[in-house]
């Protein structure tokens, strides 16, 4: 079943991460001083945190570093003229089925990104599954200091399945 | 034209240190060259960043010139810079140094379109997009006398994006040599693409892959018109006539991501330093074997590509050229020049320096490059060991990705009185190498 992730969803989560990034905090500093008050704890449910960090994000960046970072660099900033950056694309942050696009299909038609022309060619990456290039997509929205909603796996398998019939 | 004065505080602020570094330089007993208005060219504070060898001193002359390509400077000292891209409407730049300080204070602009080729020879100057080559007439005093109406030499050429840079050269005696890069890395049916086969024989070299040669005497030229001078060369973007033996030398970009394609042969460390950067003397008729082969400089041997049966052992290309210098890999040999100055040492004329725009495809592992290097050269043939000559562009120790540096070496040119010029795309500065030592 396909869960769909609106921009709403998104901000929950989000707020929830931050509730808990902050309830890490209060933990670290409760470690470091743990005479204060509130390091008395009564009764108080257990939380427990495992990662503050979306699930595609570790998997999407391996993918990254096998596939993608050779040319668009480790800092996402790709190489001038030549291979996009990733960050502050609208090719990557922008409409999701055109990213897929480039992903499964590749580009050789010279992209402008911020009024630069690149021109390497991108080879396609359709061998990859549809869960690695979910997770790699969602990895690049939300990585280099882009911060944009994640594609899921089922939205990469409809994608998958349109173009290739 | 449009007329800018490029008289800044900043520059004025260069000037002011610059009188500073004139005293400390002159503690030191090593005398500032004298130029003909009796102004004195003083190194930039702590060399603009640069490293040099002992008794060389570098000064920043320009900054913020956009992406320049390639230069030339004309035989009163002016500067012409190839744009990549126009800025304001103008692809070629004029600078001149009006009072002798070595800061040109005088900067012009013409020609609208982008490019890296450019040159000069004797009252004419060559520029190329990167379809065309066009062909300009100086006055007296080395300025464009028709900037606005050049001659169309050569059209129609091959740009595919990928190493479309028409950069060139001439050989004094009536020809063009342009490089037309190969709209590939490796010849694969998709380019760059895990699994795609190579094709076989390579359709690209037909009218890329090489150097074409054309007169610079005729007009409106294209493949019909020119002759492939020599083949078999995946990108070459450094071109110098050498006029000491009459020969042709260019230096090649070398095929990137052998990792990346063939992992099963080539780790991580091996594909970051293979193959070559190559430098080569060429004849008529000559073929560097690419996409056939590669030069790995490690094994001193030209090996078949692994999209062509290579293992990364076998040997190939029995007919193909040696290169006369084999670089570490994807370092990115931009520009070439032979020194034929009398201000530098006596050991660097008719030397090669090699301008290095700094590598990419040697990600994950740190880059290379981003420096100037120089072969000895005696009789047309290299008499030593390349050496770095100057370094210090990146800004960094070490670089991880090619954004991070603060300048690229890109061109190289030689002044009337022996500077050594270096351009930079990436921060848009034009640098000038001297020497102080008496």
């Amino acid at each position: 079943m396909a869960v769909k992730i609106t921009g709403k969803a998104i901000f929950s989560l989000l707020f929830l991460l931050g509730v808990f990034g902050a309830c890490n905090l209060v933990k670290k500093q409760e470690k470091e001083n743990p005479d204060t008050e509130s390091s008395v704890e009564k009764g108080a449910p257990k939380i427990e945190i495992v990662s503050d960090t979306p699930a595609f994000m570790a998997n999407g960046e391996k993918v990254y570093v096998e596939n993608c970072l050779v040319c668009h660099q480790a800092d996402g900033k790709g190489v001038s003229g030549l291979n996009p950056p990733i960050f502050n694309s609208e090719y990557v942050n922008g409409d999701k089925s055109r990213l897929l696009k480039i992903l499964f299909k590749g580009s050789n038609e010279g992209l402008v990104v911020q009024g630069t022309t690149y021109s390497n060619a991108m080879p396609g990456f359709a061998t990859l599954n549809d869960t690695a290039i979910a997770h790699v997509a969602s990895y690049i929205r939300n990585s280099f200091g882009n911060s944009t909603d994640s594609i899921t796996i089922e939205q990469v398998a409809r994608f998958r399945s349109s173009e290739y019939q | 034209m449009n007329l800018q004065s490029i008289a800044t505080g900043h520059i004025r602020k260069l000037c002011i240190c610059g009188c500073l570094a004139a005293f400390f330089v002159t503690g030191c007993k090593e005398e500032p060259k004298t130029m003909e208005s009796g102004s004195v060219l003083v190194p930039s504070p702590d060399n603009a960043g640069l490293k040099l060898p002992e008794g060389f001193g570098a000064i920043q002359v320009a900054e913020s010139l956009g992406k320049p390509r390639h230069i030339a400077v004309n035989s009163q000292g002016g500067i012409y810079i190839k744009l990549r891209e126009p800025v304001k409407g103008q692809g070629i730049l004029y600078l001149e140094d009006t009072d002798g300080d070595g800061i040109t204070d005088i900067k012009e602009g013409f020609g609208d379109y982008g490019g890296t080729g450019i040159c000069i020879v004797d009252d004419h100057l060559y520029a190329s997009s990167d379809e065309q080559v066009f062909g300009y007439t100086m006055d007296a005093n080395g300025k464009v006398k028709n900037p606005t109406m050049p001659d169309t030499l050569v059209t129609g050429l091959i740009a595919r994006r990928a190493h479309e840079s028409k950069s060139l050269t001439a050989d004094g005696s009536g020809n063009l040599y342009v490089n037309i890069g190969a709209y590939s890395n490796a010849c694969q049916v998709e380019d760059r693409k895990v699994g795609s086969p190579a094709m076989m024989p390579c359709p690209i070299l037909d009218s890329a892959g090489g150097i074409w040669r054309f007169r610079t005497d005729k007009l409106n030229q294209s493949y019909g018109e020119g002759v492939r001078f020599a083949t078999g060369l995946r990108n070459v973007v450094g071109l110098d006539w050498n006029h000491e033996v009459n020969k042709l030398f260019v230096t090649q970009h070398g095929r990137d991501m052998l990792n990346t394609l063939f992992p099963e042969l080539y780790d991580v460390e091996t594909s970051a330093i293979l193959p070559a950067e190559t430098l080569y003397m060429l004849d008529e008729g000559d073929d560097a074997g690419w996409p056939y082969i590669y030069y790995d400089q490690q094994q001193k041997k030209k090996i078949q590509a692994p999209e062509y049966g290579g293992d990364g052992k076998k040997t190939g290309g029995e007919n193909a050229i040696d290169p006369v210098v084999a670089f570490p890999g994807h370092m990115a040999p931009n520009a070439l020049l032979f020194y034929t100055g009398d201000m530098f040492p006596e050991r660097y004329r008719n030397g090669a320096f090699i301008a290095f725009h700094g590598s990419w495809n040697r990600a994950p592992e740190p880059q290379a490059g981003y420096m100037v290097a120089f072969v000895p050269f005696s009789n047309g043939k290299p008499s030593g060991d390349w050496e770095v000559f100057a370094d210090g562009f990146s800004g960094m120790q070490e670089v991880l990705s090619p954004n991070d540096a603060a300048h690229r070496p890109t061109g190289l040119a030689q002044g009337p009185d022996g500077s050594l010029y270096v351009s930079d795309d990436q921060g848009g500065s034009l640098f000038r190498i001297i020497y102080t030592k008496k």
